[in-house]
């Protein structure tokens, strides 16, 4: 024994490899031990086991099987002499204590794991940078997490917000015809958590039959041919496992129709004298006779009002629990205590009400919303960007190409602080446009402004397709990680840096092989009239790089001679 | 600030004042001094109510010998509230200059929105409020709790009658919930005080119908001075609302339950024929004295009084045919046989009252002169039969109330007898119409009593309109437009789709596919680019089924959904309300919402849709009335003949008042902004564009006319940039919006340009 770990279990009689030896269960690890041997011939840490599997019952050798995580396995036999069922006895000790053992380690090593993938599954950016760039072997992964994904990884802490529910998901299950009389529905879990999430008897009804009564499969097939998803369903009586659901939506909408307390929309109540029966001339009803439609009416409305209470529900939920922390015992935002009271500020909130929607802000001097003459200020975390925007490349073109001297470098840089000091936006304050040039300008950028007079009707944007345009935007991203880190390195005073500058002109080189050309040629095969057009800048950013590397090379060289 | 007004000074509770409220104040000023009717019209959404409310007011103090009571007619329940509200807030305002006024302003509501009695008040439907109410304090029912206190009576109201006549409401403002709890607090009952109120408070704000209905009006508004000031809000639908009032419909229904009411009161009148010989003797005598002051007596024991009746008629004597209970039930008998052979027709029947009246002294040889006294015979006999609630007896008095009417008016009223509905010729269905063509009739006796009367609107339009038909000679008639500081407003005509085809809800094309998938379209465009929350028209609920229909095939309503949450008006109305607050919710949520509605519903006539609920709002086509209507029919004819309007005129007229009142629903104040968009071709021509109303006809430029989809996306994308800019009071300071200084400077200027 090795370590100083405790053992926790030891099997003898073990078969690994046709060996004889020793299984011991210690608190880490799982070892084996060769009879009659120091060394410990087979070990694996928890940590890197995946799973455990047993030999059914009933075959004749008695195994135990634990695969890793890079799908390696080991099987071990249980051969006791004492005959199969001692065996079996000892293996299922084994897997026991296995059971209880292995969960504890996976969560541990597959926290990091895990975070990382929820990262890439949460980042759409982030996860095509490391398909363009890990899985092409550009960079290798820890590169790939230490380097490019640091401003992800700080953004754990920040709370995640919940998505709301679309309006449209119904229409997006679009039904597609299989060609021989069947519909296909394509369903994502998003979708069928916005079923769940909007109508909740749906839910109710999933939970209770599923799996016991009707697969998840059949289940939402049932979904789909029942009269509760169609929206122009009219016989709720008819037999179909979502009667009873289409009822409880009709019951809450029905009781929530009775309890419409704002005195502005209650339209029932509008009229103060009725003309009673006999009286008037309008006919009684103008109304049609179309159920059909009525129903469809109906279920616009419904299906709104179920959206709109999915998502109030969780804000809800939330500010709810604050109300519980925040006033401990008296609850403000509680539903069920104040229900009483609530009823008698009634006519006080009705008030309120009332003479909020008399108020006339601009005529009122004491106004609330017109109290601050300054309005909210646009809150910029960086200015700079918003005010200078993408700078055009000539710029980086001719000044890199050829490495300007110190002075230079210093004439720039205080020719550049002069100008942006006179810059009127900047000088006094460094307040932003102002808002009416923004939109004229804007306006005049516009279809139908008097910039875009001449503007060409076939521009690039229209002869790219989107997928392709999708793709162009992806390379431009990983391109600019790389190259943003690439000419972070410069100018490289210390050993690191260079070393670094010099990978990252590698992976460069190598995303150009892997990614760049083959893009480049499927262009030129499928889209060739803008076939140049799409790479070039692209080209001109990765030469741009290339140069400067190889000018600082070429300094580098002799000075290393030297 | 105080205006000075002309030589007046008007307290007004803001700070800084709208030039064209001003404007509104001088012209009403005017119409006050002398001593005649108003017709103004002011763009919805600049303050009208507060400023009328602070002229009239001020005028009230100034002058008390000239006016000395306002009376505020609104249309709906929340626009009353609202009006009360504001009249607090100028009072208060008056106290916080130093200057308190001891004004009594109240509302009247009926008792469904004023009954504090514990079992009452949680009735709902109104007719049952008002009988189960009746049945608590009808005058004989609280003689007999005298002798028996088993006999239930309302609390709330044995005290109001000990000590509420006399003790009064004290000064100050009364909306319904005040007058609850003052009523809750002195255990008196709200409705009766604010009923009794009505005759000594300076301020009564209450609804059309107390003025304009005969059948309330006559029981409510009576003893009010000739040195009243009379304001109807929201006006521009008051010929309709008179023309309902005067109107009656019988259906086999009611006829039916008719006979059943016939039968309980011959039964009750053997009854007590048997028992209490002496009473019905009683009101014999009484009936031969006149009735009037019998029933003066009691006023709570009426719940629908006589329709309107010429003085004259009411100081004679109740014939002698209808004297005694029996005869009068079976002359009651007689006339709803006649209806009943009436009804048995195969083919629509059109008539003047007077051939009806020769056609029934033929047929079944009842006069006219008793059957004007019918209304009032009844419900003395229904008095006498003590029998508690009235409300059963409702259909009877409908026909009752058609007798006394068809007798009483041979001008302006039609009669027409329908077999069966125009959309069913196989199901038989005859009604009865008896209907009012002549909206002047019912407000003839408010124009005649009060010396000034205002009717004012946001649309108006064309303003010389109103006069006719309503038959009155106005002072002061005019129209004000919207000054503004930025172009808030942003009417367009959009004509066709992008495909061309022209947009038009005419009744040949209006079911073509392609104009429906252009008003698809349309919507779906206007909401990808207008936030927060978009608000459909559409001519009638019919086309809203049909059209909503064909876009969920066309699958616009997905595209819809995509963008915004989508309700819709339906018939039901707890479930419009219900959709309603849902809509507001998506709004107020930042989700958006689209809500169809429908021109002439009840979402377009009293729901606001300011600020961010309404964006922009487009109306489908042209809401015309249902032209085959045939009481339409003749009531065009009567207009053509009597007030030579001619009938494409005043179609148009109607349906154009009806877009823009739909339309002017997105704006409120001038730091609000919305899209106004008419989508049919039709608008763009000068007889509708001329229609409406001056303050939208303004920024309605030629280029705005004729529209395509796209270009319409476009103009509404570069406007609502400009529009969400940051905007300050500086920026109207001195167009839109004026402090007093700048006012009065004005004022010298254009004074002295008056002296040149």
């Amino acid at each position: 024994m090795t370590s100083s770990e405790d053992v926790l279990l030891q099997v003898g009689q073990v078969r690994y490899k046709k060996g004889d030896g020793t299984l011991y269960l210690m608190t880490e690890r799982l070892a084996w031990i060769l009879d009659h041997k120091d060394t410990v011939s087979v070990s694996h840490r928890y940590s890197d086991i995946k799973l455990q599997k047993i030999s059914p019952e009933g075959k004749p050798k008695i195994q135990l099987q634990v695969v890793l995580h890079d799908n390696t396995t080991s099987t071990f036999q249980f051969v006791n002499r004492e005959g199969t069922a001692a065996a079996i006895r000892e293996r299922d000790k084994v897997k026991d204590l296995l059971v209880t053992l292995l969960p504890k380690f996976k969560r541990k090593v597959n926290k990091e794991l895990e975070e990382k993938n929820r990262l890439l599954s949460e980042n759409p950016g982030l996860l095509q940078l490391y398909k363009d760039l890990v899985m092409t072997e550009v960079v290798t992964s820890e590169e790939f997490w230490s380097n490019h994904a640091k401003p992800f990884m700080n953004k754990i802490d920040s709370s995640k917000q919940q998505v709301g529910v679309t309006g449209a998901f119904l229409a997006d299950i679009k039904p597609q015809t299989d060609g021989c009389n069947g519909l296909k529905y394509n369903l994502t879990p998003d979708i069928m958590e916005s079923v769940f999430r909007t109508y909740p008897a749906v839910r109710q009804k999933h939970k209770e039959t599923v799996p016991h009564k009707l697969s998840e499969a059949q289940f939402w097939t049932k979904f789909f041919q029942s009269h509760y998803f169609h929206r122009d369903r009219i016989n709720t009586g008819s037999k179909d496992l979502f009667t009873d659901c289409a009822k409880i939506d009709d019951q809450v909408l029905s009781k929530e129709t009775e309890s419409v307390s704002d005195p502005l929309v209650d339209i029932s109540k509008f009229e103060d004298v009725n003309l009673g029966e006999g009286y008037g001339s309008l006919p009684d009803k103008p109304g049609s006779q179309n159920i059909v439609h009525q129903n469809m009416i109906k279920r616009f409305n419904q299906h709104s009002i179920m959206v709109l209470k999915a998502c109030q529900s969780q804000q809800e939920a939330l500010s709810g629990n604050d109300s519980i922390v925040t006033s401990n015992g008296a609850l403000l935002n509680g539903n069920s205590p104040q229900k009483p009271e609530e009823k008698s500020n009634e006519p006080a909130l009705k008030k309120a009400r009332i003479q909020e929607k008399i108020i006339y802000d601009d005529l009122d001097e004491k106004s609330e919303l017109l109290k601050h003459h300054s309005p909210v200020k646009l809150n910029l975390s960086r200015m700079d960007r918003y005010l200078e925007g993408p700078v055009k490349s000539d710029w980086t073109n001719t000044c890199e190409s050829e490495e300007p001297s110190g002075p230079d470098i210093a004439l720039a840089a205080c020719r550049l602080k002069e100008e942006a000091k006179s810059w009127p936006l900047h000088y006094p304050n460094p307040g932003v446009l102002p808002p009416a040039t923004a939109v004229a300008a804007l306006g005049e950028l516009t279809p139908g402004g008097a910039l875009m007079v001449h503007q060409h009707d076939e521009s690039l944007a229209q002869l790219v397709s989107p997928s392709l345009a999708k793709e162009v935007t992806g390379l431009y991203c990983t391109c600019c990680e790389l190259l943003r880190h690439f000419w972070a390195c410069f100018p490289p005073t210390s050993p690191e840096l260079q070393t670094k500058a010099e990978q990252m002109h590698n992976a460069i080189r190598r995303f150009h092989h892997a990614r760049i050309k083959p893009f480049e040629n499927k262009v030129m095969l499928d889209f060739s009239p803008l076939s140049q057009q799409l790479t070039s800048h692209l080209n001109q950013l990765l030469k741009t790089a290339y140069n400067k590397y190889e000018t600082w090379q070429s300094r580098r060289k002799p000075l290393g001679i030297r | 600030m105080i205006v000075p007004v002309d030589g007046l000074d008007v307290y007004f509770p803001y700070e800084y004042i709208y030039p064209e409220q001003f404007s509104y104040m001088t012209e009403l000023k005017k119409g006050l001094d002398a001593k005649g009717h108003c017709l103004l019209e002011m763009p919805s959404g600049t303050g009208k109510t507060t400023t009328l409310l602070s002229l009239v007011v001020a005028y009230m103090v100034e002058y008390p010998y000239v006016v000395n009571k306002l009376v505020y007619c609104s249309r709906t329940i929340p626009e009353i509230e609202k009006v009360v509200e504001e009249l607090r807030k100028l009072i208060a305002y008056y106290k916080s200059n130093g200057k308190p006024l001891n004004l009594i302003g109240l509302v009247l509501s009926s008792r469904k929105n004023l009954c504090v009695h514990p079992q009452v008040s949680k009735e709902r439907d109104g007719k049952v409020v008002d009988g189960r109410c009746h049945s608590l304090t009808a005058s004989y029912v609280r003689e007999r709790h005298k002798t028996d206190s088993n006999v239930p009576v309302c609390n709330f109201f044995e005290n109001y009658d000990e000590r509420g006549r006399e003790l009064g409401l004290p000064p100050g403002v009364y909306s319904l919930d005040d007058l609850k709890d003052f009523g809750m607090q002195n255990k008196m009952c709200p409705y009766f005080l604010a009923r009794r109120g009505v005759s000594y408070a300076n301020v009564v704000i209450y609804s059309y119908h107390y003025l304009l209905d005969p059948k309330i009006a006559e029981l409510v508004s009576k003893e009010m001075a000739r040195t009243s000031v009379v304001i109807f809000d929201e006006a521009h639908n008051i010929d309709n609302v008179c023309i309902e009032s005067m109107s009656v419909k019988i259906n086999r229904k009611i006829l039916e339950k008719t006979s059943a009411n016939i039968q309980v009161l011959e039964s009750t009148v053997g009854k007590m024929k048997d028992a209490n010989q002496s009473r019905l003797k009683e009101e014999y005598r009484r009936l031969v004295q006149g009735l009037r002051d019998a029933q003066m007596a009691r006023e709570t024991d009426v719940i629908l009084a006589n329709p309107v009746l010429p003085d004259q008629i009411l100081k004679e004597v109740v014939p002698g045919n209808i004297r005694t209970a029996e005869h009068f039930v079976s002359f009651l008998r007689r006339f709803l046989e006649y209806l009943k052979t009436r009804l048995r027709v195969q083919h629509v029947v059109h008539e003047s009252p007077a051939a009806f009246l020769k056609d029934i002294a033929s047929k079944v040889c009842i006069e006219r002169k008793p059957l004007r006294f019918c209304a009032e015979r009844l419900a003395s006999l229904l008095r006498t039969l003590e029998i508690s609630d009235q409300t059963d007896f409702s259909p009877l008095t409908v026909v009752t109330h058609l007798a006394t009417l068809v007798s009483s008016y041979t001008k302006g009223f039609t009669i027409i007898i329908e077999p069966f509905e125009d959309k069913a010729p196989t199901v038989s269905n005859p009604i009865l119409h008896f209907s009012c063509m002549d909206a002047s009739i019912a407000i003839k006796p408010v124009f005649d009593r009060f010396q000034s009367v205002v009717i004012t609107s946001g649309t108006l339009s064309p303003l010389d309109m109103y006069p006719k038909i309503l038959d009155f000679h106005p002072v002061v008639l005019a129209s004000f437009t919207m000054t503004l500081a930025r172009p808030c407003l942003m009417p367009m005509i959009v004509s066709k789709g992008s495909d061309q085809v022209a947009m038009t809800s005419r009744f040949e094309s209006r079911e073509d596919i392609a104009v429906v998938r252009n008003y698809g379209q349309l919507l779906v465009e206007i909401c990808t680019v207008v936030p927060d929350g978009v608000v459909c028209f559409f001519t009638s609920y019919l086309y809203l089924e049909s059209v909503v229909a064909s876009w969920y095939d066309q699958g616009v309503i997905d595209s819809i959904q995509r963008k915004k949450l989508l309700f819709i008006e339906t018939q039901d109305a707890a479930e419009t309300s219900l959709a309603l607050i849902n809509y507001i919710k998506a709004c107020e949520s930042g989700r958006g919402g689209v809500l169809l509605s429908v021109a002439r519903g009840k979402v377009s006539e009293g729901v606001d849709f300011d600020h961010h609920l309404g964006r922009a709002v487009l109306m489908f086509g042209i809401p015309y009335v249902y032209t085959q209507s045939r009481i339409l029919r003749a009531r065009l004819d009567y207009l053509r003949e009597t007030f030579q309007i001619r009938e494409n005129d005043f179609l148009t007229f109607d349906a154009m008042r009806h877009a823009a009142q739909c339309v002017g629903r997105a704006i409120r104040g001038k730091m609000d902004y919305g899209i106004m968009i008419f989508a049919d071709k039709r608008f763009g021509r000068i007889d509708k564009k001329s229609k409406l109303p001056k303050w939208i006809q303004e920024h309605l430029s030629d280029h705005l006319c004729n529209l395509s989809t796209e270009e319409a996306v476009q103009i509404a994308k570069k406007w609502l940039r400009q529009m969400a800019q940051p905007f300050h009071r500086e920026d109207q300071l001195g167009t839109a919006l004026l402090t007093l200084e700048q006012l009065l400077t004005k004022k010298d200027i254009h004074e002295k340009a008056q002296a040149r």
